[in-house]
């Protein structure tokens, strides 16, 4: 009898469970669909995540192999289901960081970004594809998430994060991540963070190299603790400037993302107090031990002065994109359209047309008729280049008999603007002689209007 | 009388690109009265190896805002920044952070 009863119980507990499992697949399964098909334009609250306590069958197949390590275990695996993470930015660091997040069985993804995909994000942004191009990126990662792990919860943002929104968003996530690309997003990620009390595991990536550190964590420093001022805007370099071997921070973004699940999981990091430096042209990984948490930090320090988020473009004097800064050197007298320039050309006048990007970028295209020193080589009057110069201009005043028209050219017509001012302050018969202008928009705005078969990068 | 120093320096991060792209220099320091400090590293960095635009590395006496400075694989705030008196062959980092994602 006392049998019967037992083997009753056991096996109506044995339903219910079963019965608890179902419910909570489909609650996530309706709440996965409604999540998705909703990219979200502005920031709103969600609604909680159900917490689990147990994992289904289907869980311990899935995450099997995970699930074997004593580090991580049951306890670990239910314990990352009932986290939310926020990936700050669908780039390089977070594609792949949002990819094992997903595949570990993380419960909720956050996943923004302001901007769209594009061919040249493809060779590190691997969460997109050419079929998701001109989507927004939030979304294009979110989808593919759903195809590797549709248990997870995603929730697209496609919105600039901004003093305005960032403190309800990060409030509704305990775990944040940085992986952006401009300096005032950062700070104000951090300082959302230390108001929130919320650790941030952040990584950066450009040409070979990449950081990470954790900050604001067990009494580690925030990010104004290591730099409590902005850099200067004109020494900040990012990807479409400098370049990154797409493999760099894909190796940073997997980083980021073994370190999110340690924290999640209740491990704790390694980083608190750290910065790890990769060194991808050396095959060299190096980790510093950094400063404790600074006392006169004005976010995180013992009388903190920034209780508010501020605003941020205007305490770096940069704006909070990665797209390129446009520069305003000189007077419209001193600079020609690419129409302008595009007359002078078929009207064959004799001019000098020189081309101030680094070689590297001459080699990807440019223009036949130019001729190439770069912004660099100007500036420290490298003497080979000097020689060139004063050559060609010379030799073109034995044609024109007065003035040698020069037209300088770069990218995006920043360095271009530079370097006019540069040969304007030139000593010397020969610059003496030259009226020197630069084509605005550069070689990029000559791609877009004048030649549609030259190549853009 | 300090006696002359040999030291590691390294630049990283794009720091680099302000000499010559090169990332690891090994540098003599000459002796001299007071021992060397870092204040008087980064003068002597600023007169012998910077060429232009040494407003892209330094402010004042010190390094610009957003580069790091190690000193033998440790934040140098942790060894007493600018006053920190170095040693012979002590390895010097100078790391730009990086804005890129
Ligand atoms: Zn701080």
């Amino acid at each position: 009898m006392d049998d019967t009863i037992l083997s009753l119980k056991t096996q109506l507990l044995e339903r219910e469970r079963e019965i608890a499992a179902l419910k909570k697949k489909l609650h996530q399964m309706e709440q996965g669909n409604s999540m998705l098909t909703e990219l979200q334009e502005k920031v709103t609250n969600l609604s909680p995540l159900i917490s689990n306590v147990t994992l289904s069958n289907e869980d311990i197949m899935r995450y099997s192999r995970q699930l074997l390590l004593p580090e991580l275990g049951v306890k670990g695996q239910v314990a990352l289901s009932n986290v939310s993470v926020l990936v700050v930015g669908c780039g390089g660091l977070g594609c792949p960081l949002a990819q094992y997040l997903a595949a570990a069985g993380i419960g909720r993804l956050g996943l923004l970004d302001y901007d769209v995909v594009e061919l040249s994000n493809l060779h590190r942004q691997v969460l997109h594809s050419e079929v998701t191009q001109g989507q927004p990126k939030a979304l294009s990662a979110a989808q593919a998430i759903r195809r590797l792990n549709s248990t997870v919860q995603c929730v697209p943002y496609h919105l600039q994060l901004s003093r305005d929104n960032a403190r309800q968003l990060i409030q509704q996530y305990p775990l944040m991540n940085y992986c952006s690309d401009n300096v005032p997003t950062r700070y104000l990620v951090n300082d959302a963070c230390v108001l929130a009390g919320k650790p941030l595991v952040s990584a950066s990536a450009l040409r070979m190299e990449g950081q990470l550190t954790v900050y604001n964590y067990r009494g580690g420093p925030c990010y104004r603790c290591l730099f409590p001022s902005p850099p200067p805007p004109e020494t900040v370099t990012n990807c479409s400037d400098g370049g990154v071997l797409g493999v760099v921070p894909g190796i940073m973004g997997c980083l980021q993302a073994l370190e999110v699940l340690k924290i999640a999981s209740g491990q704790g990091s390694s980083f608190e107090q750290q910065l790890l430096m990769f060194d991808g042209q050396e095959g060299r990984f190096r980790s510093i031990r950094l400063r404790s948490r600074q006392i006169e930090c004005v976010v995180c320090g013992e009388k903190p002065t920034l209780t508010e988020l501020q605003d941020y473009e205007q305490f770096c004097g940069s704006a909070a994109t990665d797209k390129c800064r446009r520069l305003t050197l000189l007077t419209k007298e001193q600079r020609v359209s690419v129409q302008e320039y595009r007359a002078i050309l078929d009207g064959s006048t004799p001019h000098l047309l020189l081309d101030v990007r680094p070689k590297v970028e001459v080699d990807i295209c440019h223009l036949s008729t130019s001729i190439n020193i770069p912004l660099a080589s100007l500036e420290d009057k490298k003497a080979e280049h000097i020689t060139l110069l004063k050559e060609t201009i010379s030799n073109l005043r034995q044609q024109t008999k007065s003035q040698v028209p020069v037209f300088v050219v770069c990218k995006l017509g920043n360095d271009s603007q530079k370097a006019v001012q540069l040969l304007e302050k030139m000593s010397g018969v020969e610059t003496e002689q030259i009226t020197v202008k630069d084509i605005s928009g550069g070689l990029m705005a000559w791609a877009k209007n004048i030649d549609h078969s030259f190549p853009q990068y | 009388m300090a006696a002359p120093l040999g030291l590691h320096l390294e630049f990283g991060g794009g720091a680099e690109l302000l000499f010559d792209g090169v990332k690891n220099h090994h540098v003599a320091l000459p002796g001299q009265s007071d021992p060397w400090d870092m204040k008087q590293l980064l003068a002597w960095i600023r007169g012998n190896m910077l060429k232009e635009r040494p407003e892209l590395f330094m402010q004042g006496d010190t390094v610009r805002p957003g580069i790091l400075v190690l000193i033998n694989d440790a934040d140098w705030e942790l060894m007493g920044e600018l006053e920190y008196q170095l040693q012979d062959q002590d390895n010097v980092v100078f790391i730009s952070t990086l804005h890129g994602g």
